[in-house]
């Protein structure tokens, strides 16, 4: 077990480096620079990229970068708002982020895995049509087109919401977002605990298990739950994968001060440090949850731990 | 039918578990010459792809996921030549028109008017035709089917030419998956040991950026367009085909057929491509079917903050975007586009189930 969470780790530490390197490339082949102002002289910008380190070999520069974001030192923003230290702003920005996304995560993953349950058990009447509806729906249409209905109808019409984020009623605020957010969520997790369940439910042990006189509760609880759930953990890198690409819209339409506007802002921008930062963010969170999904997967499957330890050389990142 | 009343008696024997097997003369005759004489003569032999496609059609929602499709692929061939407006002409005098369509506009519905809400009250105003029956607003022979946008374009022209960019994506992700995903994974999976550990931790590392990061970076290096788009989708699209291959390639290459084709002297490409890849062809496609709502989001998406094709160049994505600015005081801009979206990506969504089910009756049992 040691010697398999030891080689998930290193290949995680080896993914992010990569990452860096490649954001570090890709912005140095970038037409254009941060300094792009017609006034500015070529002296000036001398200076300009002097004081930024600018001016210094790739190999340096790649290398003071990876000191610094090691230390959580992000550079400073070049043009959104000039010379204050990114982290100060992550600071702000970053749990406004978490919590949307993490409100989105909890409810989509408990009403999901409430109607698989229920599509599971009821399996071909209205209640299964209406989740397969349901989960195709979720899964086939973008979070914005289900923020627009939100805030067309929830928001516009009846005024139930505030349009636009509010600082001073986070909550509120923070409604319309999460349940555009998780429509994604509760497609998947449904989809894929119905199928699960079903799985389950059909399988010899459940037959003995219900021949013993167990109660349904306990039955579908204890007994086929906890078997359906394992695999569920897999999916679990894909949703954090739609998230994230889900917050950058959705924050840009509720206007909500998070890492996913401010992104799009820097992307728009060519604010180097700033995409650089929260690309690095993003990927480490991205990596962060595929070890942890791998290593979560090991612990709770003997299975696949064995077989990976077993032939290391056969084995398959398991999402 | 010759069928030996042996094994009858012998199968009722087991049923009965204590009936001594007699074989007597007339148990058997001869079965002839004709090398058919072993079919079953009620049900003709069908082949793997037949089964396949009788389970296909027996499905109701991926038919109609089918014929949307087809109908959407009719409407993006003509619709853009149909109304009589070109996706970048502009009227400034046809300005936000609410969608009026001939015939249809005695039912009260699609006639022209529409109902603005400003912060004074709702107003139902029809622009089309003055209420004041001495003034003309001369556009009362105009049809515009969807309306037209802020910049007095039609809007069901540029629609169906949004639609041709997301079917032209939805080709790119196909292509993709099938010409690099698919040899990539076989590779990778048939050969294992150093190639398939160096592969896989490549296709690891490039699936541990998030395909967003690829793509926003890469539109940035380039710029914003179509090609730049497709681009992207062949940088990131092909993983997820490319670990499904490997997988049915490791499933696969221990079985005795592969042993023995491996015996009789052929080479790995023969075996990769003559005998592994017919077994596994249906699971990939099911697999490319379900890359392509993929793509299509991602285009959508990528339109949405701000890095799709230019104007007046039009997606449904960058469509959707433009109309979202003033889409509470005219929904009917973003109506159609969006509808198109939605139906454009349940139908593939629908599809890709139907085929998903046909090629894996298992799953649709459970």
């Amino acid at each position: 077990m040691k010697k398999y969470i030891t080689k998930r780790i290193i290949i995680s530490v080896i993914t992010l480096l990569v990452i860096l390197f490649i954001l570090f490339l890709m912005l140095e082949l970038m037409p254009g620079s941060p300094f792009n102002d017609e006034k500015l002289t070529e002296a000036q910008k001398a200076i300009i990229n002097a004081k930024y380190g600018l001016d210094k070999p790739i190999a340096v520069r790649f290398i003071n970068y990876i000191k610094a974001m090691i230390s959580g030192d992000f550079g400073v923003y070049y043009s959104i708002s000039k010379n204050t230290p990114i982290t100060s702003l992550l600071h702000t920005r970053l749990p406004i982020s978490l919590r949307i996304g993490g409100q989105a995560i909890l409810v989509g993953t408990v009403i999901g895995l409430i109607l698989g349950i229920i599509a599971a058990m009821k399996h071909n009447t209205i209640y299964d049509t209406v989740t397969t509806v349901i989960s195709v729906l979720g899964v086939s249409l973008p979070s914005y087109v289900f923020a627009m209905i939100l805030i067309y109808t929830m928001g516009f019409k009846l005024k139930w919401f505030p349009l636009l984020y509010q600082a001073k009623a986070p909550f509120q605020s923070s409604v319309m977002p999460t349940v555009s957010l998780c429509m994604f969520t509760i497609a998947t997790i449904a989809r894929f605990t119905r199928t699960e369940m079903l799985e389950v439910l059909g399988s010899d042990y459940m037959l003995l298990a219900e021949s013993k006189g167990i109660n349904s509760f306990r039955l579908i609880f204890r007994h086929a739950l906890r078997n359906a759930l394992i695999p569920i953990i897999t999916v679990l890198a894909p949703l954090v994968v739609g998230l994230m690409t889900g917050s950058l819209v959705v924050e840009k339409l509720f206007s909500i001060p998070g890492i996913g506007s401010l992104l799009v802002s820097a992307i728009q921008s060519n604010d180097y440090n700033v995409v650089v930062a929260l690309t690095f963010i993003y990927s480490l969170m991205y990596v962060g949850i595929m070890l942890l999904v791998d290593i979560l997967y090991g612990i709770i499957d003997p299975r696949i731990r064995l077989a990976k330890e077993d032939k290391c050389e056969e084995k398959t990142s398991s999402h | 039918m010759a069928v030996p009343q042996a094994s009858l008696r012998y199968a009722m024997g087991v049923k009965m578990n204590n009936t001594k097997i007699q074989f007597l003369p007339d148990d058997f005759e001869l079965a002839g010459h004709d090398k058919t004489a072993h079919l079953n003569e009620i049900f003709a032999g069908r082949s793997y792809w037949h089964d396949i496609l009788s389970r296909f059609t027996g499905n109701k929602g991926a038919i109609a996921g089918l014929v949307c499709i087809l109908f959407i692929i009719i409407m993006a061939v003509i619709g853009p030549s149909i109304s009589g407006h070109t996706y970048y002409s502009q009227i400034i005098a046809h300005q936000n028109l609410a969608p009026r369509i001939k015939g249809l506009e005695k039912l009260g519905i699609f006639d022209g008017s529409e109902v603005i809400n400003t912060s004074t009250g709702t107003v139902r105003q029809n622009r089309y035709i003055s209420e004041d029956p001495g003034v003309t607003t001369g556009l009362e022979d105009i049809y515009y089917w969807f309306g037209t946008d802020v910049l007095g374009r039609d809007i069901f022209t540029r629609t169906w030419e949004g639609t041709r960019i997301s079917l032209y994506i939805a080709l790119v992700a196909v292509i993709v998956d099938m010409c690099f995903g698919m040899v990539y994974g076989l590779i990778s999976g048939y050969f294992g040991g150093r190639v398939d550990m160096v592969m896989q931790r490549f296709a690891e590392i490039l699936n541990g950026i998030p395909t967003l990061v690829i793509v926003t970076l890469l539109i940035l290096v380039f710029k914003p367009g179509l090609v730049t788009i497709t681009v992207a989708l062949a940088i990131t699209g092909w993983i997820g085909m490319s670990k499904i291959a490997r997988a049915q390639v490791l499933k696969l290459k221990e079985q005795e057929f592969i042993l023995a084709s491996k015996t009789l002297g052929a080479k790995d490409f023969f075996i990769i491509f003559k005998e592994i890849l017919p077994n596994i062809f249906g699971q990939l496609i099911v697999m490319s079917m379900f890359s392509i709502p993929n793509a299509i989001f991602t285009e959508a998406f990528l339109a949405f903050i701000g890095l799709g094709v230019p104007q007046p160049l039009a997606s449904l994505g960058s469509l959707i975007s433009d109309s979202f600015k003033s889409f509470t005081t005219h929904p009917y801009m973003i109506l159609f586009p969006v509808i198109v979206l939605a139906v454009i990506m349940l139908s593939f969504n629908m599809m890709a189930d139907g085929l998903r089910d046909a090629f894996d009756p298992k799953m649709k049992e459970m």
